[in-house]
């Protein structure tokens, strides 16, 4: 097993800084995608400070899509610590006078594809990926998709042609949540399950796992067996970390009122106070 | 008009058990959810799949049912844009393609959102017909049109919600295919569709207020478009200005004016729709539209 350097303790203090910062942003705006940030949070976290590779200036090295565009802001707060978006772009998220919108805008700093319409991610990914395999670029695609966006056909041909084309170098991470805009993933389609297999049997290597567990996220990726494509389902919960968002429909697209705002200030500092110096 | 729209649908689908909705993973606004309560086996949701939703309500049509697909304008035609000219309208079927939030009404999404196109792609397809009400009330109006019609598919183009009453004490009904007069004047028309007419309302009362005498029409049918309706507003008026919310090119400007070199018209034409771009700006509706050089002053200074 490759040694895990990633430090567990750092990770959920800045996962829940980056949901601090969040939860500040939807001051500034009547509605954004909360709920759909907090559920990929430790996954892009994961992503950005357990695998992206760094050249020798100090700028990623690898790629990064996200394909559920409606949860760019987990993507936006990292982008700002990073020091790639600058802090004015996120107070001037929305507004006609920034250049952040609440869907991912390719060419704006740290930004690959423009994506917001659900499905179109996975193929642009694959795309990048064989790109650089054949151009000899030693660089990863991640990818993060959304499990109601699993329901669009285009994914499946996407699915269906990364390992036609020896993808090993695109990992995609599905944000298993249960929910999607019209309530429970579940619900919607209950012979959907199970995803990882499904995915395998279209030669992927798949991994379930718990979305959360930042550590976990890194292990899992740096161990894969490799040669294929990497699919990993992590099971998460939409909303994550403030209580009264967890499993509730309505925190989809929706700014917390000033109340709302102060206890879950309150929970995530609750939340930092147990996690062992 | 989202709920006007849901409000009209459910009244009918009480009565006419062939109507049914198909929602591709979208709240059903207002009265939309009772009916789903009410009738479960009339309201389908695909999930997060919009190509498989057309599919359906084209094969529910095919057994003599009359589906609504529903959704987000730019996934509900855009996306499955190729199952609706074949499924729909090639065999020529009385499905209803309901778009909420054309033009760029979803202005902080981003042009994933933004049904800019939609007019033109619309009309572009053989056997469509496309609708496109002003306020609440004309939306009420084509909607139960589209629960009785028979003629073939419909692009009903709706806003989402929230906008103003504007037809209340229009000089004609709504009628489909027709040119709704709202008002009658003798210099200046105005032709406009969607809820942009309450800007060309404004721009109607700013050249009142210089002492001309104003016409404004509704095109909320783009297609079939009422040819004699835009004809006579042509040679009744010195000036015309048409104003849309929808990209230039094959909209209702480009038409207005090929009908005038048409019969040799005689008045001043002017035209304003969004530009053939895509702007990266995330403000407000209006923001945005002003961006675009929609903005009652805009015109103004444009027809001056
Ligand atoms: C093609 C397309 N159809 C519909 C939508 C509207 N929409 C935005 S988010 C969403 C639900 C997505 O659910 P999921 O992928 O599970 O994301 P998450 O639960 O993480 O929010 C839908 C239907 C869209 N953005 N794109
Ligand atoms: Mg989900």
């Amino acid at each position: 097993m490759i040694p895990n350097a990633f430090d567990v303790g750092q990770a959920r203090r800045r996962c829940l800084d980056w949901r601090r910062r969040i939860l500040e942003v939807s001051q500034q705006v009547t509605a954004l995608h909360v709920a759909p940030a907090f559920s990929c949070i430790e996954m892009v976290d994961a992503i950005y400070f357990g695998l992206m590779r760094k050249d020798a200036a100090g700028a990623l090295r690898d790629g990064f899509v996200m394909s559920k565009g409606h949860g760019v802001m987990a993507q936006y707060v990292v982008l700002e610590a990073l020091g790639i978006l600058e802090r004015q772009d996120l107070d001037e998220y929305c507004t006609a006078k920034g250049r952040l919108g609440a869907h991912p805008d390719y060419g704006n700093p740290g930004i690959e594809a423009s994506t917001g319409s659900l499905g179109h991610g996975l193929g642009l990914a694959c795309g990048m990926a064989y790109a650089d395999r054949i151009q000899g670029t030693d660089r990863m695609t991640y990818c993060i998709l959304g499990d109601g966006e699993m329901q669009e056909g285009s994914i499946w041909e996407a699915i269906m042609m990364a390992p036609n084309l020896g993808l090993s170098n695109l990992v995609a991470f599905v944000d298993f949540n249960d929910f999607q805009g019209l309530g429970r993933t579940r619900e919607t389609h209950p012979h959907f399950y199970p995803v990882a297999e499904k995915v395998e049997s279209f030669g992927w290597e798949a991994i379930d796992l718990d979305g959360h567990d930042s550590a976990g996220v890194v292990d899992a990726v740096r161990n894969r067996k490799g040669g294929r494509p990497l699919m990993v389902v992590g099971r998460t919960v939409k909303g994550k970390g403030v209580s009264y968002m967890e499993n509730v429909a309505i925190w989809h697209y929706r700014s917390p009122n000033k109340d709302e705002y102060v206890q879950a200030l309150a929970e995530l500092a609750a939340a930092a106070a147990e996690i062992p110096a | 008009m989202r709920n006007t729209f849901a409000d009209t649908f459910y009244e009918a689908g009480k009565h006419d058990r062939r109507l049914a909705v198909v929602v591709a993973d979208i709240s059903p606004a207002g009265s939309i959810a009772k009916f789903r309560e009410d009738f479960p086996d009339r309201f389908i949701n695909t999930g997060v799949a919009e190509q498989v939703m057309i599919g359906l309500a084209a094969g529910m049509a095919q057994r003599g049912m009359r589906p609504f697909a529903y959704t987000i304008a730019t996934f509900t035609l855009f996306r499955p844009y190729e199952m609706i000219r074949d499924d729909l309208c090639y065999q020529n079927l009385p499905v209803t393609v309901v778009g909420i939030g054309g033009g760029v009404t979803y202005s902080t999404l981003g042009a994933t959102h933004h049904a800019q196109e939609d007019i033109a792609l619309a009309c572009g397809l053989p056997n469509m017909a496309v609708i496109a009400p002003c306020d609440p009330l004309e939306a009420k109006a084509a909607t139960l049109w589209c629960t009785t019609q028979t003629r073939g598919p419909v692009y009903l183009r709706l806003a989402k919600a929230g906008e103003p009453v504007l037809t209340e004490t229009a000089a004609e009904p709504w009628e489909f295919g027709k040119l709704r007069t709202l008002q009658r004047g003798r210099d200046v028309a105005i032709i406009a569709y969607g809820p942009i007419m309450k800007m060309a309302m404004e721009v109607a009362r700013n050249l009142e207020a210089s002492g001309k005498s104003v016409s404004v029409f509704s095109c909320h049918t783009v297609k079939p478009l009422d040819r004699p309706g835009i004809e006579a507003a042509l040679r009744d008026h010195a000036q015309v200005v048409v104003i849309e919310e929808t990209a230039p090119n094959g909209a209702l400007g480009m038409q207005v004016k090929a009908i005038a070199w048409e019969i040799r018209a005689g008045c001043r034409l002017d035209t304003f729709a969004l530009d053939d771009a895509f702007h990266h700006v995330y403000g407000s509706h209006d923001e945005l539209l002003a961006v675009h050089g929609l903005s009652a002053s805009a015109i103004l200074a444009g027809i001056a």
